[in-house]
């Protein structure tokens, strides 16, 4: 009887980038859903939208570069990049601003460096810096909590706001919208009060501010999952955890009048999107083991330092994209010693 | 319990041992025919010390060579040599080569044993001319030549025997079944290898859900009254079988890089090579078979056969009942590294530890290959802690050099990188590639330095020639110019 020849190994392979691509979106349905219950359906609506315009443009350039569209696409990359992106914009961006981030992510910053693997800086990230210092009214321009809230938007109202720019009538653009807890410590302190001061500001909830907390709460979940389902590994997100809790632990024991708890900055903010679902992306982080703490670290420390002394309150962006500048240099250092080779 | 280390990385893979582990070794029915490629390793041709048309008996040399990895071949039965012809060897390149072709006459008669009296008396050199002369090779699946791994030299002090029962790679049971079928053959073949090696301390080494083998081991040692021989159960972790990775397992020493067990004072054997040194030294039984497990979903009858070297594939797959209808792939050794083979009339070798049939759902397929995205999940299941990765850029590159650095040739390509692959790349095949381009590589450059160091002489031999030209047409020139002189002055004297 003849038989096809092929090179071992003939064990089937455990694992594929399609699965990998569909836990990581699986992950974020808690955070997801608690940004929903807290700040409306309008974070559904840029989800879509992303969604839809990441494929196109996908689909688009590959045609253009002669690749493969059906089989690439399936890889679930692009999806998970327009999610990324969607979740960090404010949830009343404007329809353009999720089309200008999400095309610049895709056809700039993923494909223009060759697809999927070969790109340097986080697809999401780079297209969330370009808007933010392009649109920085647009980008700012958060909602209240629903706790906090006074108005409740209906669907109508959801798709008017995004694809319109319009609110529904006798409702003020300023009535709805509100300084994140990142932002107002930043603009408080700024005023001359004192931590304990601005943390009784009805805008702060248990440990960050209303709403904000339980959305980052979803987001460690997800990434406890990925965590426990061997998604991802620890190094990343107990580095960056650790970096920033560190910097701010020791910044609190100094003067905890000017510098704010580091339970704060751990679920303030994107810290817990970033650590678990932002940084972890292996694609633009460091590969060795030792590298990957190295790199949360790095990650960690710069988000504090450009929150408190930056220009910015929050810089998971920032942090991230600096992150993945120094993931090759990181890499070289860290490798490991061979089995049987000396030190 | 000895204590017991680990190595970095390595998988825990489905076993798929229960098909075969629990069902007893059967004789395998004698052959038609038995087929005997002259190349038993790669590089090593034997030659024939038959004709066609000889008749010859069981235990019988029929090929050998003087190159020094090479072990003569002995006939399993008796019969006459049929032909020497080009047959398709179990090779992983699916070639052919030159091959004896034995029609067996069913009478299996044997030539006369000549088994030793007392191996402690002999000296390890006679121990290891017999093992030579009996053919024994390494039976785990590389046939390294055991005579010689039995003489490391006067510079290596030797201190540990390990006997490799850790049948690391799924599927394989021919271990397991022997070491409980045969315990005191393993035992006495170790002790003898021990006397062979003059060491006093010997563990065999068996997986820990290899709990009957364990028992059987640990009576037999008991029985032989030897306290210098320990059985020691280690983590089912593939590749723990690897020679460097089980001598770290147990010992807890790193074999260096490039360098032999023998460098750390260790010698590895497998369990099946210690049962067949026994028979060599006190039955005087050459190696002419061995335990050979034919399982997969692909073969009706999983089993455990005690079967002739030589003997067609198709023999043994017919004995378990024949392929059933969802084979897929024909592999001889396990599905991590063994290789495919084109089809099934190909015979069974001293290196054959396991036929498996496998059917469609048990094999990869088609994969569906994509970009690396740098997970490093290769780098966390490499038990030689590389960066598969990096090798896998390098090579597909083709930067050699560069594949050197990152110590490609440290690579024992046991395929947990690729296994664990979410893109699903052939990264094996493309180490394979790289090492097989820089030998390549290497022996060309080598044949430019011989060319270069020919032509410098060429060129040399030249020069001094049209030298020594030179000189005797000038000394021609000057003895000319004196009789001349000479002449002159004899004429002006005239």
């Amino acid at each position: 009887m003849k038989f096809s020849t092929v090179m071992s190994p003939h064990l089937q392979p455990v694992n594929s980038v399609d699965r990998v691509m569909l836990q990581v979106l699986l992950a974020l349905i808690p955070g997801i859903a608690a940004m929903t219950w807290f700040f409306g359906i309008g974070v559904l609506i840029n989800i879509t939208l992303a969604v839809v315009v990441a494929l196109l443009a996908e689909a688009s350039i590959l045609g253009l570069r002669g690749r493969p569209i059906g089989s690439t696409l399936k890889d679930l990359s692009a999806v998970v990049t327009a999610v990324l992106l969607a979740i960090s914009l404010p949830v009343i961006a404007p329809w353009w601003i999720t089309v200008v981030g999400i095309l610049f992510a895709i056809v700039i910053a993923k494909h223009l460096y060759g697809g999927l693997g070969y790109n340097p800086f986080n697809p999401a990230m780079a297209g969330y810096v370009l808007l933010l210092v392009s649109f920085p009214m647009q980008m700012t321009a958060w909602l209240a909590p629903i706790e906090l809230g006074s108005v409740a938007l209906n669907e109508v109202d959801w798709l008017k706001l995004i694809f319109l720019e319009q609110l529904p009538a006798n409702i003020e653009f300023d009535v709805i919208t509100m300084a994140t807890p990142l932002d107002s410590v930043r603009t408080q302190l700024g005023l001359g009060r004192s931590v304990p001061e601005i943390k009784t500001d009805s805008v702060f909830g248990l440990l960050a501010g209303k709403g904000w907390e339980w959305v980052a709460g979803g987001y460690l979940l997800g990434g406890l999952w990925l965590l426990w389902r061997k998604i991802i590994g620890w190094q990343i997100p107990v580095g960056l955890l650790l970096g920033l809790g560190l910097f701010a632990s020791i910044c609190y024991a100094i003067d905890s009048n000017q510098f704010a708890l580091p339970s704060f900055h751990l679920v303030a903010g994107a810290t817990m999107l970033g650590a678990f679902f932002i940084a972890t992306d292996p694609v633009t982080a460091a590969t060795s083991v030792n590298g990957r703490i190295i790199y949360g670290l790095l990650i960690g420390s710069l988000v504090y330092i450009i929150r408190v002394w930056g220009g910015y309150p929050d810089a998971m962006a920032f942090a991230v994209l600096l992150g993945n500048l120094t993931a090759p240099a990181i890499d070289y250092f860290t490798r490991p010693r061979v089995f049987g080779q000396k030190a | 319990m000895l204590k017991t280390w680990r190595f970095h990385g390595g998988l825990r893979l489905p076993a798929h041992k229960n098909l075969s582990a629990h069902r007893p070794i059967v004789n395998a029915a004698l052959p038609k025919q038995l087929i005997y490629p002259l190349q038993q390793r790669s590089g090593v041709q034997l030659k024939p010390t038959v004709t066609p048309g000889e008749s010859v008996l069981r235990g019988q040399i029929i090929a050998d060579s003087d190159h020094f990895l090479a072990t003569p071949l002995h006939a399993a039965s008796s019969g006459t040599v049929k032909t020497i012809e080009d047959r398709i060897i179990p090779h992983p390149s699916g070639l052919s080569d030159s091959c004896i072709i034995i029609d067996t006459d069913g009478r299996d008669e044997a030539l006369a044993s000549e088994p030793v009296a007392d191996y402690r008396l002999e000296p390890a050199s006679a121990l290891r001319t017999k093992i030579r002369q009996a053919g024994i090779v390494g039976l785990g699946g590389a046939a390294f030549p055991t005579s010689i791994k039995l003489n490391p030299g006067p510079q290596r002090h030797i201190d540990t025997l390990i006997l490799n029962g850790a049948e690391c790679e799924p599927y394989i049971t021919c271990d397991n079944v022997l070491m409980q079928a045969e315990p005191d053959t393993i035992v006495q073949g170790a002790l003898i290898l021990m006397h062979a090696l003059q060491v006093g301390n010997g563990i065999i080494a068996v997986e820990d859900h290899m709990t009957e083998a364990y028992e059987a081991l640990s009576a037999a040692i008991e029985q032989s009254r030897d306290r210098r021989l320990t059985v020691v159960k280690i983590p089912a972790l593939y590749p723990t079988g690897g020679e460097k990775q089980l001598i770290r397992v147990v010992t807890g020493k790193e074999t260096p890089s490039g360098g032999i067990p023998a460098d750390v004072g260790v010698i590895c054997q497998n369990v099946g090579t210690a049962a067949s040194v026994y028979n060599a030294i006190c039955r005087g039984l050459p190696l002419t078979e061995r335990v050979v497990t034919v399982t997969g979903q692909g073969v009706k009858q999983q089993q455990n056969l005690r079967a002739r070297i030589g003997t067609p594939i198709s023999d043994l797959i017919n004995q378990c009942g024949g392929y059933q209808d969802s084979v897929e792939r024909l592999i001889m050794g396990g599905p991590m590294m063994g290789f495919a083979l084109p089809e099934d009339d190909i015979p069974i070798v001293k290196a054959t530890n396991c036929i498996l049939a496998a059917a469609e759902s048990e094999v990869a397929t088609s994969k569906e290959t994509r970009p690396c995205i740098r997970c490093g999940d290769c780098a966390k299941a490499c038990p030689v802690d590389l960066l598969p990765q990096q090798l896998y850029w390098h090579s597909r590159a083709g930067n050699l050099e560069k594949c050197k650095e990152f110590s490609l040739f440290d690579c024992i390509e046991c395929g947990c990188c690729e296994v664990v692959c979410p893109s699903q790349i052939p990264l094996v095949q493309y180490y394979r590639a790289a090492k097989s381009k820089t030998v390549a590589k290497a022996k060309e450059a080598e044949k430019a330095a011989i060319a270069k160091r020919r032509h410098d002489f060429l060129l040399e031999r030249k020069a001094r020639e049209q030298a020594e030209r030179a000189e005797r047409s000038r000394r021609k020139k000057e003895s000319l110019a004196k009789l001349k002189a000479a002449e002159t002055a004899t004429e002006g004297a005239e």
